[in-house]
Parts: structure tokens; sequence; C-alpha cells
């Protein structure tokens, strides 16, 4: 493995708008490239501009593309129409959860499965792998993650930005749905999706075409208040949302029922007699999270200002009761927040007498219910 | 960025002014400041307490981490910066001005501190 990290079609426009950048699963990628409160301001209030190139596209087509991917994938893929997305997992046959996905139905017969960066060749080689099993699928699995740069816009003025350069009906385009248009002038596949717990559009693009796409819409949001924006505050966005991030709130320890994410397992699927990899512990995960979870994932609000970091124990009456997976300020509470797996006699949104080991120091923490953040329709 | 040329600084990134009348002024140079990010919670050393050079005596909570404070000198506190405890973006905003963290009553002269030109060659290139 080259130590030396992958650099998106875009890594030079971010170098002369002054990011700092970062190493994130082996991508040099911008951090932020002013206050990472602004940028996540931006987001929530007017919008903001990301590249998230190091995202793992991994195209399945052929005749069989929809049972493979209903076999490899927890969710039902069959339900997903034509132009629609699904937020789904893969998981191990012991029910581990190895990556959360993004399925997009480009076709009658092909897919696009957008995996995180850090997982990507572990979901393209599982899916390889089973698309082996059963006497072989009639199906191509393709690594295609050099064959996209990915532009996310983001925020409530993302609608009208992305509406000024593309012919593409956006009005009709409905949360969790892709279609191909123009963007700028150039193909791209759109998607209404986001990590980001607002409104907002991903672009797919050939990298060769980034660079335009990107400064296209630097400025067509200018008088609207777009601004590039980094890993750093998609992370506080995606957290003030309640949505989970893989090697935090998901890995191959816990299920998607450990997750809270069980809504995401459809046992009712029709293809394949309805098997697929993972289903028996699955089904057992379901019912023991149904009858005694061991820890549930909670939100927790600090009452003071010293911030939470993932690995930090959640203590009550000097026992230690969970774990933080993910923690930071929040600029839209103004308080630190925290998602922590808490043991689940302790896990009920008031419970009192719940804090934080913050270096030695137990800081007083509120269980509240996730997302920490909704934005309003 | 330019280091004001009056200063002394530390391989910690903070910053001593000159003594007056035995008292100076602590805080965090702007390459640290940038570094951090933006910073969201200061835990200042307090009134009467001693610092020790090189000790830690605080911490600078930004959103991706937290950070010690070290001291540059060794002595007693005698002011902490309330403005940057109620407003820590201070601390970014203006690093070497209204973002200083706390004063200090020197009891012995300082041994590790870097020039202007030190300081600079050490955070040159990054």
């Amino acid at each position: 493995m080259s130590t030396a990290p992958r650099l998106t079609a875009l890594d030079a426009l971010h170098r002369s708008l002054g990011a700092t950048m970062t190493d994130f699963a082996g991508w040099d990628m911008p951090l932020r490239y002013g206050s990472e409160r602004d940028e996540h301001n931006a987001v929530r209030t007017k919008a903001g501009l990301f590249d998230l190139s190091h995202m793992g596209e991994i195209t399945v087509t052929g005749p069989q593309a929809v049972e493979l991917l209903d076999h490899a994938l927890v969710g039902n893929i069959s339900t997903v129409g034509n132009g629609r997305a699904r937020y789904t997992m893969i998981c191990q046959e012991d029910g581990g959860i190895l990556d959360d996905l993004i399925v997009y139905r480009l076709g009658e017969t092909e897919y696009m499965v957008v995996a995180n960066a850090s997982n990507a060749q572990v979901v393209l080689d599982a899916l390889i792998a089973r698309a082996a099993d059963n006497g072989g699928f009639d199906a191509e699995v393709r690594d295609d993650r050099d064959a996209y740069a990915l532009i996310a816009v983001q925020g409530p003025e993302s609608p009208g930005i992305l509406k000024s350069l593309t012919d593409a009906d956006l009005d009709g385009l409905k949360y969790y749905a892709g279609l191909p248009g123009t963007v700028a002038g150039v193909p791209a596949l759109i998607a209404r999706t986001g990590y980001t717990g607002e409104d907002g559009f991903e672009l797919f693009l050939k990298p060769e075409h980034a660079e335009g796409v990107w400064k296209a819409l630097t400025e067509a949001g200018e008088g609207v208040g777009l601004i590039p924006c980094g890993l750093s505050c998609r992370d506080t966005l995606r957290l003030e949302a309640g949505m989970p991030l893989y090697g935090h709130e998901l890995t191959t320890a816990l299920t998607p029922f450990d997750a809270g994410l069980g809504r995401v397992v459809k046992f009712e699927k029709t293809t394949n007699e309805g098997r697929f990899v993972g289903r028996e512990a699955l089904e057992k995960a379901a019912e023991r999270a149904e009858t005694a979870p061991p820890r549930k994932l909670v939100g927790l609000i600090a009452e003071g200002r010293r911030v939470p970091r993932a690995g930090f124990s959640v203590v009550k009456d000097g026992v230690v009761i969970g774990e933080v997976t993910s923690g930071a300020p929040s600029p839209t509470l103004g308080k630190p927040i925290a998602m922590a797996y808490v043991d689940a006699a302790h896990a009920t949104p008031g419970t009192e007498g719940v804090g934080v080991d913050i270096r030695g120091t137990h800081e007083p923490y509120e269980v509240v219910a996730l997302p920490f953040y909704k934005r309003q329709k | 960025m330019s280091n004001p040329q009056q200063l002394s600084y530390t391989k910690e990134h903070e910053w001593l002014s000159e003594a007056v009348d035995g008292v100076a002024t602590v805080g965090i140079t702007e390459f640290a400041a940038n570094a951090l990010g933006d910073v969201v919670y200061a835990q200042l050393p307090e009134v009467g307490e001693t610092v020790t050079e090189g000790e830690t005596c605080g911490e600078l909570e930004s959103t991706k981490s937290v950070s010690d404070l070290y001291s540059p000198v060794s002595g007693e506190v005698v002011e902490a910066n309330q403005d940057v405890v109620d407003d820590p973006s201070l601390v970014n905003t203006a690093p070497f001005e209204g973002g200083w963290l706390f004063k200090v009553r020197i009891s012995e002269e300082p041994k590790d501190l870097l020039s202007i030109d030190q300081y600079t060659e050490l955070t040159a290139g990054n």
C-alpha cells in the first residue's frame, strides 16, 4: 500500500483557497477553509460546498444485479425504483456492520453503491466475493472510485443555486432520489442526498469536470452566502443531525439493531428465497434488541463547556455505564454534544445523574433522544 | 502571518511579552490558533496560582481536539483574561492582542524561550 495520500481532482483549488488539509482514509482532504463554525452555520442557514471525492463508488450491473444486492446487503433493494436511492448497510455473516451505504438505482439493471472512503475496498471485496455465492450471480461489480469526483452543495439555498446551473427538474427530485442531468454544461448524476441534516444535492461527475462545476457553483452561490466547507463541519453537521459515522457509531462489533438502525434490515425480501448474508445472526440481534438490549445509542448534551470525545467513559454514581462514540461543540446548540452507547437501564431521555469522564472530572450531561437538530420543512 | 518582534516564544507555541514591573503577558501564537481551529473553551490558570515554566497550566478546547496550555515562565498568576473565558474565539481572531490568556509575576528568569527568528524558523514550512 502506498503511503502517499491520494489527491482529489480539486486538490489545487483547495490549496488556492487556503484550505487546511487533513489525511482522511488515505486521502488528503480539506478539513476547513476558514472558521469551521462559520462553515457549519453557512450550511444550516445558507449553503456550503463540499468536495467528497474520497467516497467510494462501486457500480453493479447485469440481469441479476438486484438479486446480488439483495443477497449482499441488508436492505430490500428490489423495492428501490428507478432514479431513487436507499440508505442501507452491508453486514458480515455474524451480523456485524461492514459499512453503511447509499445505493442509487441508475437504470433498469444498473446500481451505484457509495461506500465510506475508509471501507471502499472492504465493500468492493465483499461484493465481488458475494457475487460468486449461490452458484454465482449474473452481475458485474465494477470499481468506479476513480471514475467520479463528488461535489455536494448543502443548505437551504442549495436548490436555488443549483437550479441556475441545470436543466434538470429539481422540484421533481425528491429526497433520496437521483437523476442524470447537466450541471454547468457537463454531465452529472444529480442526487438529493447529503450528510448534513439539510436539504442539498450530491453531484457525481467526471473528475476532469470537477473544477469547472465547483467554480460555477461558487459563482452562482456568491450572492446568497455559499462558502466552501471542509470535513470538520461535515462532522459537526452530521452529529447534530444524529447521523452515525462508520468507525464511531458503527463497527463490525455491532449489528444495525445494536446501533438503533434495525429499520434498515429487511427480512421480508422476496429475492433469493428471502435469504441474505447475515440473516440468521440479524434475526437473533433483532430479538435481543427487542427483549434485552445491552446498550443503546443516545444523545448527550453538556451542562458545562468541556467537550466529550470519542472513547470517553459515560458515568453514573462513579460507575461506567457507557462510552462516547462522537463528541464536539455544537455550533447550533452552543453547547458540547455527544453520541454514546449507554447501558439500556440508563438510556432513557432525562435520566438523572449522568456524566462524562473528561480527563478525570465527571462533567454533568443530559441524556436526550437523537437527533439534536431537525430542520424545519 | 507575522509574529510580533517584541515577544518571546516557546516550542509549544505560547508567546510571552516583555515584563513590565516584573509582570508579563502570556498567549498562544497565531500559528497555534490556526492549527487548533475554532477555540470553544479555555481553561486558564487562576489568579494566585503558581505556574512553572514548561508545565501545563490550562487547556484550550477546539472543535476537533483539546490542547494543553504550557506556561512559558515560572511565577504567580496575577490576572486571567475573562474576555477569553467568555468568548474563546478571541484566541482565533486576535491571538497577540485581545486573545491573550493570562498575566504572570515572574519569579525566575525563563531558560527555554525562543527568539522571533528561532520561532519563525520552527514554524516555517508548516
